[in-house]
């Protein structure tokens, strides 16, 4: 329910104007990678675009599914035209939304010839087991738990590149770059109740796969903190490992 | 006020708001997200945040005030409020808002008004603080100074 009425598409690979300063269109340049995010959210969209930008991505933001197939091109078969100028690299999108939802446009994208091999990362802020499921059997990338951080997003990055793979396989330990930034400074040890302390591992690692089944919960979290998690292990299902809150 | 005063005042002022839970760490991933060249990425986020929610909470409290509710348009406007407090980190906003989806499954409308409410209360709480914050780092801003890294190691 975007109150932008999803004006921020574009049809080619652009940055993207939405009125927030800083935003300027850029010529195509085949060696960054472009990202197309999609979420009918937009301050979600606001901040996955930036997120993405400050990891040095191109960013295209629509508001829903059907505008995503129709930057792509894939809601007509006029496609092949316009390949040559559309490179895109990774798709983002919210599992969460009207129309259609996430998991519906990721087997749109599978069932297209021209875009089945771009890797498609589904966002939630649900962590829903069979959901997720679903969505990876369907082919996505990966599945990240919602809120976005910066942490998710470099990892999506070095995949791009090469460096880290997403799903089970050969992964590397990431970099200990430490976020950089000027107003705050990790590792964060709150030890208040409303505050759960932030470690360097949740900041960092890769997420764990033991979250509850149960698909009438909303928000299903544990409230243990798994700290001793390697951050080899595979990200494919992200565990919120935060807020005893009135979750 | 001596800048340094005033510079001490935000982190203060700033740590009060996640020691009581009024925002959580998704803040501070926004705040990493700040730099020179988006110096005011926070607070514009944060204004839409606003914008966005004034609009739900109008729709919401139209939709619980008809003779019939429709749950079923009720309960996406508090998922996306509970989805956008969430990713500003506005922590007690997120929590209320998953109380009030419980509440909205079960189609319960006295306790769903209940829940509004508190929302409301909660979303209230966060704007006034967050306002408030925004105005203690223009004054800083304004006096020529930088706005302080957040040391949270409290």
């Amino acid at each position: 329910m975007a109150s932008d009425g999803g004006v921020s598409c574009l049809r080619r690979p652009e940055m993207l104007n939405i009125g927030i300063g800083g935003m300027e269109s850029q010529p195509l340049d085949l060696d960054e990678v472009h990202v197309l995010a999609v979420d009918d959210s937009l301050v979600d969209r606001i901040v996955i675009e930036r997120l993405l930008r400050i990891t040095s991505c191109k960013v295209t933001a629509v508001d829903s599914g059907w505008r995503a197939l129709e930057f792509l091109g894939i809601d007509n078969e006029k496609a092949s035209a316009k390949l040559d100028r559309l490179k895109v690299d990774l798709i983002i999108t919210d599992y969460c939304m009207p129309g259609m939802t996430g998991y519906e446009l990721l087997k749109k994208i599978k069932e297209s010839s021209s875009f089945r091999q771009v890797p498609v990362v589904i966002m939630s802020s649900e962590n829903v087991m069979t959901r997720i499921d679903r969505c990876l059997e369907e082919g996505a990338e990966d599945f990240l738990l919602k809120p976005v951080k910066l942490a998710d997003v470099k990892r999506l990055r070095n995949y791009l590149t090469g460096d880290v793979r997403l799903s089970n396989g050969n992964k590397r330990k990431l970099p200990e770059d430490s976020v950089s930034s000027v107003h705050a400074s990790p590792p964060l040890t709150l030890s208040t109740d409303s505050f759960p302390p932030l470690s360097p591992v949740e900041i960092f690692s890769s997420p764990l796969s033991s979250a509850m089944d149960d698909e009438d919960d909303d928000d299903v979290l544990t409230s243990s903190p798994e700290s001793s998690s390697s951050p080899e292990d595979s990200p494919v299902r992200r565990q919120k490992m935060r807020s005893p809150g009135l979750d | 006020m001596e800048l340094a005063q005033m510079q001490k005042s935000l982190q203060d002022y700033t740590k009060s708001l996640f020691l009581e839970g009024v925002l959580d760490s998704q803040f501070l991933q926004l705040q990493q997200l700040q730099d020179e060249s988006n110096p005011d990425f926070v607070s514009q986020v944060v204004t839409l945040f606003f914008q966005d929610s004034d609009r739900i909470l109008n729709d919401l409290s139209l939709s619980l005030d008809q003779q019939v509710v429709d749950f079923k348009k009720v309960d996406p406007h508090v998922h996306q409020l509970k989805g956008s407090s969430s990713s500003i980190g506005a922590q007690r906003v997120k929590n209320a808002c998953v109380v009030f989806r419980s509440f909205c499954e079960q189609q319960n409308v006295e306790a769903c008004h209940r829940c509004l409410q508190q929302v409301k209360q909660e979303y209230y709480l966060v704007k006034n603080r967050l306002e408030t914050l925004f105005k203690l780092e223009q004054q800083i801003v304004a006096s020529g100074g930088m706005i302080p890294a957040m040391e949270l190691g409290f």
